[in-house]
């Protein structure tokens, strides 16, 4: 009993943990690029502007959730759910400190590469249940640039994976008590974070949403909570993706002092950070430069990076 | 590469900047003396009405917003019965300020006139007409119009000569 | 464990008939999908995570995109699905419907009466196991099947080349 009171207060502490970050994610990332853009950005409801969340956590509510009679209400309504579901689910396999988890499989890598590959039917069957010719070719777009991203995003990580020997996250992480894996690894680092921003189809590889061109892309049809959920799911997956490279890369909860929950959550913050600053400061690139750029430069490094990886292992181990 | 990562650390000096946003309702902006924001109707010297009801900024708003009725009192001065200006369409382009002969309409640097109701745009003479001169202190127009009015005959004015008589000979 | 399994496979089972009874493709894509999912909780079931996470991320996450990128490319519209509504009529339907249940009949007998032994999670099947027995017994499968691969990547960029201009213009991807 008291076993199973820990994990459940363990799963719900995870499940408000990501949403609150979610959350607060839109109120930080508005906050950083008023910075980064020479304004304040909103400061006005409570203190910071933090009261902002609420209010538009109210407002999203309370908005006409509107289907529109030409799309497919099954897949329209099933859509959203998709995102905030597998990236939930990804949560599961974060260790957040040493013991605090919700599941720690030993197969937790693959878990989270299997689950953000499902979140790219929520973008695909938002735009093609849509019945618009934006959300379709958003829906393009987005299908063929995450599963390219995909494909090398997995490779990026398998760097790691042979260093630590382990699928399990947590073995990751105790992996890395004297290296951080940043520095052995840095080019997998380097190609997992933009597969990682690509992932998450944030700026500048924002193409399936791409406001200056289809007007919102997959979820242009979408209004209300409905699309606040594609909203959450997207701040979700980018907490997501950056306390996994703080756990694959950075040493998770390793620090001194601090306890290692304070560790955890400011590195992932700091790759937050880097996340909005990203943001603040590329523009998009051209359809056909985003994909060569990612079959032609960075899946043969993510190879190399494995090859060269794989026989310095070897090499070491004999 | 290299450039990317320029303009990331770009991006990021910029959080130690000088902000450019006006804090608006603590902090006001500066508003150049010939903004044109809320329209009202200015006095003479003297403390009459400037306006002589002549149609001019009716006809020549470009959004109709002006409404007025002319009338005229003992003396035979005009002035409008009625001025209404309504707000909700007015779109300050000034040009009522231009064609008005008699300085009387003027443009003010004020813009803060939100309402919640918009039947509470509607402006009336009361409402629009101001105690001072405006931007033309000391102008009067009915001092050198050459019009005989009440206490000043024709001619009588300040820039005003007396009348020709046609009839006369005499050069 | 076992009612798990069983409610995985029924799962998998109703979701490939709805595969094949939808007009829609892409209904039909995602009832696949689902069923994907369901043999992968029954690998997961039987101790093999190892393949039930590839079955997610290869077949559900990958393989299916790609079939849904073609079905959005072509222009499905009301006269397809009415096609398929005639090619859904009855009559046509007996011949493939006996066939199956021959081929259930078959698979309910080899496992309710032949072979009893089968067990869920006996024995979970690690990564490491999956690769020693990939790169040890079966290496010269996984070579052929990697030659196959490198064949099909040639033969897709070729037929999937533009002819280039003399002059050099017009190449586009």
């Amino acid at each position: 009993m008291r076993m199973m009171i820990g994990q459940l207060s363990v799963i719900f502490g995870v499940l408000i943990a990501a949403l609150t970050a979610a959350a607060f994610l839109i109120w930080l990332e508005r906050r950083l690029l008023a910075l980064w853009q020479d304004r304040y950005g909103p400061n006005r409801a409570g203190p910071f502007g933090l009261l902002q969340v609420p209010a538009d956590m109210i407002k999203i509510f309370f908005k006409e959730d509107w289907i529109p009679p030409f799309a497919d209400r099954q897949l329209f309504v099933a859509a959203p759910a998709i995102i905030t579901i597998t990236v939930l689910l990804s949560f599961a396999v974060v260790p957040f400190a040493p013991g605090i988890a919700v599941i720690s499989p030993d197969l937790g890598l693959l878990f989270f590469l299997g689950m953000s590959s499902l979140a790219v039917y929520s973008v695909a069957l938002a735009g093609i249940s849509s019945n618009n010719k934006y959300s379709l070719i958003g829906a393009l777009r987005a299908l063929a640039q995450l599963l390219s991203y995909e494909v090398f995003m997995g490779l990026s990580l398998m760097g790691v994976v042979m260093l630590a020997g382990s699928f399990n996250l947590n073995k990751i992480v105790e992996a890395q008590r004297h290296l951080w894996f940043v520095i052995p690894q840095f080019p997998g680092f380097i190609l997992f974070f933009i597969a990682g921003i690509a992932e998450t189809h944030r700026l500048p590889f924002d193409l399936p949403e791409a406001e200056s061109e289809l007007s919102a892309g997959f979820h242009c049809e979408y209004s209300g909570m409905k699309f606040g959920m594609f909203f959450v799911g997207e701040y979700l997956s980018i907490t997501l993706i950056s306390a996994m490279t703080a756990t694959f890369f950075f040493g998770g909860w390793q620090g001194p002092l601090l306890p290692p929950v304070i560790w955890f959550a400011l590195k992932t913050f700091a790759f937050i950070c880097l996340f909005i600053l990203i943001r603040a400061s590329l523009p998009r690139p051209r359809y056909d430069q985003l994909l060569a750029f990612a079959w032609k430069l960075l899946l043969p490094l993510a190879l190399l990076n494995v090859l060269i990886t794989a026989a310095i292992v070897l090499a070491l181990e004999r | 590469m290299w450039s990317i990562i320029k303009a990331l650390i770009i991006t990021f000096r910029h959080a130690f900047r000088q902000r450019v946003t006006i804090q608006y309702p603590e902090e006001k902006p500066y508003l150049a003396p010939r903004w044109r924001g809320r329209i009202i109707l200015s006095r003479d010297p003297d403390g009459g009405e400037r306006c002589v009801a002549c149609y001019l900024c009716s006809a020549v708003c470009p959004v109709q917003c002006i409404a007025l009725q002319a009338t005229e009192d003992a003396s035979g001065r005009r002035y409008p019965e009625f001025f209404r200006i309504n707000f909700s369409r007015c779109i300050f382009c000034g040009e009522c300020e231009e064609a008005c002969p008699t300085c009387a309409i003027q443009l003010t640097p004020d813009f803060e006139m939100s309402e919640y109701e918009r039947k509470n745009l509607v402006y009336e003479k009361e409402h629009l007409l101001i105690s001072g001169c405006g931007k033309y202190p000391g102008y009067n127009f009915y001092r050198q119009a050459g019009l005989a009015i009440k206490g000043k005959g024709k001619g009588e004015g300040d820039q005003e000569s007396p009348p020709v008589d046609v009839l006369s000979l005499l050069p | 464990m076992s009612i798990l399994f069983i409610i995985a496979a029924l799962v998998a089972v109703v979701a490939a008939l709805m595969v094949i009874s939808r007009r829609s493709v892409i209904h039909a894509l995602i009832y696949l999908i689902i069923s994907f999912l369901a043999v992968a909780m029954t690998f997961f079931l039987l101790g093999a995570p190892f393949v039930a996470i590839m079955e997610i991320i290869i077949y559900a996450g990958a393989i299916l995109v790609l079939f849904l990128f073609v079905v959005m490319m072509l222009n499905i519209g009301r006269p397809a699905i009415d096609q398929e509504k005639q090619w859904m009529a009855p009559q046509g339907m007996i011949a493939p419907i006996i066939m199956v249940v021959i081929l259930l009949g078959e698979l309910g007998y080899y496992l309710l009466i032949i072979n009893r032994t089968y067990k869920t999670s006996a024995h979970t099947v690690t990564a490491h196991e999956v690769g020693q027995s990939l790169f040890g017994p079966y290496l010269l499968a996984v070579e052929l099947v990697s030659f196959l691969f490198l064949a099909g990547i040639f033969a897709a960029y070729h037929l999937s080349r533009l002819e280039v201009d003399t002059d050099g213009h017009g190449e586009e991807q």
